[in-house]
């Protein structure tokens, strides 16, 4: 057994939210800086150096990649060996937010009820996801998940006899629908099979992977390939407005599911699509 | 080239702009989104003067983040437009000349625009630090309750936008992207 003190839990999600949101990921700069050599829209190939200084600009400054700095979304992925000592987990996990979000200077997005919309004014509750893995480690990950594009995510409940070509179109009708209001070039979490929410599930974690980082499973490696190659011929471009990068890369997770189902999630990240991991 | 632009933006100056210049914005504009413009929305239904006058204003869709101490104002990208249209048209026939944020928007608003000579530009989206450095004064006017959606004046400073949609109502949404489709051939 190993303790580990939930004040230690409550500082890391500190941390990790403000690093998540001040620094643009080096996976996520390259991808940009490779995908401008093809852009063949001059505004899109402007867009991208707008995009790329303002990453710039945000890191020297330590200030927010983008003002939506999001919902923040947290993995903990909890060895079983781990005992939690000094108080409850999930109110680490929140006060942590509560405390990043105000100390590091991020604007509070959350409203306490989907109708009345009062801001609860800390960026609180954050939606916590845990997995219980063996060992005695505590890997900690921060993805605040902007609105603009979480709002152009999609699940399609298909027929198992859509198949392989009923995923594809599911998934790139989807990113077309996207277009300019997911703030393209976009990344795009895929997550095939299990239940309504498994898939959804999947498809949110598969936007943790560095960008272009494909499934080992070669089918599905191959299917990435196909899809990013169909997608950036889609048009949208930067911001929507014209051009070869619509998308960095996907990423697709795939899972056992029902003799009746086919769900296909897929959860639209934008050009910064931020995470911050810390394994303790 | 970027073309230069100063606000107000009066019908005159809206005509010689055309959907794919890249400008250069200067001058005073007013941030709202959802929650301010449902209670711009109301305000004018009750029949009261909204907090600024919309003449030939230009409303930017922007939630910023909080300011450090010593900062104008935090990070501030645009936000989706498209949430906004359900109020937009009535603003646009109230005088407002025009709208900056990103994404489409849909047939009402552009009628509208055309209605009204008005123009909608784009920002782009998490360029939001660098925004930030051409604003050069935020000052809260009106529903400061709403926190980041509050209504604010802007000085801005060589904002850099592109018109999207302009006054004939040429879209760049869908031209581009037209132009740039490659359409696989089975």
């Amino acid at each position: 057994m190993r303790k580990i003190n939930v004040d230690v839990v409550r500082e890391t999600v500190k941390k990790l939210c403000m690093e998540a949101n001040y620094y643009c990921n080096n996976d996520i700069i390259d991808a940009l800086k490779k995908s401008k050599k093809n852009e063949t829209s001059s505004i899109g190939s402007n867009i991208l150096d707008q995009i790329l200084e303002n990453a710039d600009i945000a890191d020297r400054k330590k200030m927010p990649i983008c003002q939506d700095t999001g919902m923040a979304i947290i993995f903990l992925t909890i060895g079983q060996e781990i005992y939690f000592e000094g108080g409850l987990i999930e109110k680490a996990v929140q006060e942590g937010v509560r405390q990043g979000y105000e100390e590091g200077f991020l604007r509070k997005s959350i409203v306490k009820d989907p109708f009345d919309r009062v801001n609860t004014g800390d960026n609180t509750p954050a939606i916590i996801h845990y997995d219980i893995v063996e060992g005695n480690r505590l890997t900690i990950e921060v993805a605040p998940k902007g609105f603009g594009s979480e709002n152009m995510s999609r699940i399609h409940m298909l027929k198992p006899s859509d198949g392989i070509e009923g995923a594809k179109e599911a998934i790139i009708s989807t990113v077309d629908l996207a277009g300019g209001n997911a703030c393209p070039p976009m990344i795009i979490g895929v997550g095939i099979g299990g239940s309504f929410e498994k898939a959804a599930f999947l498809s949110k974690k598969a936007l943790l992977r560095d960008v272009g980082e494909h499934s080992v499973i070669p089918y599905v490696k191959n299917l990435e390939i196909e899809l990013l190659e169909r997608i950036n011929q889609l048009g949208i471009g930067p911001q929507g407005l014209g051009g070869r990068t619509t998308a960095l890369g996907i990423h697709i997770e795939v899972f056992p599911t029902h003799i009746a189902g086919l769900p296909v999630a897929v959860n639209i990240g934008c050009h910064v699509t931020r995470h911050a991991k810390k394994i303790i | 080239m970027r073309k230069k632009i100063t606000t107000p933006l009066n019908k005159e100056k809206i005509i010689e702009l055309s959907a794919g210049d890249e400008v250069l914005l200067s001058g005073e504009v007013y941030t709202s989104r959802d929650a301010g413009h449902k209670r711009m929305i109301e305000q004018m239904e009750r029949g009261e003067n909204l907090p600024f006058d919309i003449k030939d204003a230009i409303i930017y869709y922007v939630g910023p983040s909080p300011n450090k101490p010593g900062e104008i104002i935090g990070s501030a990208g645009p936000t989706t437009s498209y949430r906004m249209d359900a109020y937009t048209p009535k603003l646009l026939d109230s005088g407002l000349s025009g709208m900056i944020g990103k994404g489409d928007r849909n047939e009402a608003v552009i009628s509208a625009m055309i209605r009204n000579k008005a123009i909608y530009f784009a920002a782009v989206g998490g360029a939001a630090a660098l925004i930030a450095d051409k604003i050069v004064s935020s000052e809260i006017i009106a529903y400061d309750d709403l926190g980041t959606e509050a209504l604010r004046k802007l000085i801005v400073k060589d904002f850099p936008c592109i018109v999207v949609i302009d006054s004939e109502g040429h879209d760049l949404y869908k031209s581009e992207k037209e132009k740039h489709r490659i359409t696989k051939t089975n």
